[in-house]
């Protein structure tokens, strides 16, 4: 379980997050909507820890993470993982290489088995023969796979997704949904997707949380979402069925 | 306006102790890691990555070096009678001073500017980030085989360049102002001690350990966006060239 409690982050004068109260439950989809600089992206970096809170408690499990030493923070990220907005491969690997990562930093297994496990995760995000590949030979919506091969490599309880629909086509938006989708019925994981895409959230969330210039201002089901009748929530489904219509 | 100035000055002063604290702390962090976990490979990697590709330009640097040197020194050096001194003040100038000043100045440019735009990149694009999630610490990971790479490069890039530049002294010496091979050589015999030598090579070390940890800060703290990119990499070579200037005024004095 994920908890946060009256966090607030702030940069400067400037208070970015205010007072946030979130608990989410082992093995579900929340999805954290937004509009641009609410401060979503910011409460996901807290939640793995780029970032410390400027007051509250972040907890991951028995684990309250915003006092940690960068040490005792990386044995709590391993069971974590994350797909970043443009992806974060790192460029001078292969696609390979970069899902193997975590496996030849953190464990003595043979290469043998990284290699198996390597085609296996590259396998479950739709990938085949593409190991031997550059990140920079790859197209946005494959980089983004390859991005979340990696995330899962080392069998995380929770993966992280920043915008994960971001710089992608309607068709491959979907399919990256369907595929965020089939990791968490896969493989049990604790699913948070920051993003600003409604459809995206309608479609792979259980709950959805919304920011509103740093503060939380609803948390429900996707159904029971739907019916709320703060403005500002239904600004943002107003676009989603403007998108429908058109 | 004066209370304006002393504003200003104030600010300057703070915002650059500020960075010299943070550059202490990192050196710091990189020291703590040092023996944490080594990384065999990815120092032979910056090695060759940050060294080799050095040569060329190092070669020519103290080539002309040696070459202008000589030209600038015999006719005066024959004046006076003293050909028979020669190879020994070229080799000792060399091994003391240019090789090493001049060899840090050109690893600043090449591979401190190098340095910087990798990891400014990579900070650009999350990739540091990607490490820090994936649980791998970005000082033992980017910075330690750097800081190793460039103290065991940037004294063998020193090495090469003596011997080229007193090479192209001897060039000179031989084949435009007349004086006998043999006339070079034994001056050399019998002016220089290994530590006119060893001496530079020290000082190579600091310079090296100094441009790595100048470049990785710069590129961890670079702006955001392709400017800021641009930007850290002018601030690592500035720095850099700086900090081998007074670090060698020091090791002068220290060493000699």
């Amino acid at each position: 379980m994920i908890r946060l409690v009256d966090v607030c982050k702030s940069f400067g004068d400037k208070e970015v997050l205010h007072h946030i109260n979130l608990t989410i439950e082992d093995g579900e989809t929340l999805a954290i909507i937004g509009g641009s600089g609410s401060g979503k992206s910011t409460l996901l970096r807290l939640l793995i820890g780029l970032i410390r809170p400027t007051s509250g408690e972040i907890w991951i499990g028995d684990t309250e993470i915003s006092r940690l030493s960068e040490a005792e923070l990386d044995k709590v990220r391993l069971h974590m993982g994350m797909v970043f907005q443009y992806s974060a491969l790192f460029d001078s690997m292969t696609v390979g290489d970069n899902v193997a990562f975590g496996l030849r930093e953190h464990t003595d297994m043979p290469e043998k088995e990284v290699q198996r496990i390597v085609e296996e995760k590259l396998n479950l995000v739709g990938l085949e023969n593409v190991a031997h590949r550059m990140p920079n030979e790859l197209s946005g919506g494959m980089k983004k796979r390859v991005s979340l091969a990696r995330a899962i490599a080392f069998e995380p309880e929770i993966v992280f997704y920043d915008e994960p629909s971001s710089g992608l086509d309607p068709i491959m938006t979907e399919k990256i949904d369907e595929l965020i989708s089939h990791t968490q019925q896969a493989l049990n994981v604790t699913s948070v997707v920051v993003t600003h895409d409604m459809a995206s959230a309608c479609r792979i969330a259980d709950r959805i949380a919304m920011v509103y210039e740093g503060e939380l201002i609803a948390v429900d089901t996707v159904e029971n979402f739907k019916n709320i009748r703060d403005e500002r929530v239904q600004a943002f489904f107003h676009t989603l069925r403007t998108v429908k219509e058109a | 306006m004066l209370l304006k100035l002393l504003e200003l000055v104030g600010a300057f002063v703070m915002r650059r102790l500020e960075e010299f604290g943070t550059i202490v702390l990192l050196y710091r962090d990189t020291m703590r890691e040092l023996g944490h976990r080594p990384r065999p490979r990815h120092i032979l990697s910056q090695m060759s990555h940050l060294g080799v590709d050095s040569l060329l330009i190092v070669s020519l640097t103290l080539l002309f070096t040696g070459v202008v040197f000589t030209l600038q020194t015999a006719d005066i050096l024959i004046k006076f009678g003293a050909q028979g001194t020669i190879g020994g003040i070229i080799s000792i100038a060399i091994g003391r001073e240019l090789g090493p000043v001049l060899v840090g100045v050109v690893c600043a440019g090449r591979v401190g500017s190098a340095i910087t735009a990798e990891i400014s990149t990579m900070k650009v694009t999350e990739q540091i980030d990607a490490l820090r999630v994936m649980a791998v610490n970005p000082v033992n990971y980017l910075i330690v085989p750097r800081m190793l790479a460039c103290m065991i490069v940037v004294p063998i890039l020193t090495v090469f360049g003596d011997v080229i530049g007193v090479l192209g002294g001897w060039v000179i010496a031989v084949y435009y102002s007349g004086i006998s091979s043999y006339l070079y050589m034994n001056s050399i015999h019998t002016f220089v001690e290994v530590f006119d030598l060893t001496g530079g090579v020290i000082k190579a070390i600091f310079f090296g350990n100094v441009i790595a940890v100048l470049g990785c800060y710069y590129g961890l703290h670079s702006p955001d966006g392709a400017e800021g990119v641009g930007k850290a990499t002018t601030r690592t070579v500035v720095s850099s060239i700086i900090a081998i200037f007074i670090l060698n005024a020091i090791l002068t004095f220290i060493l000699y």
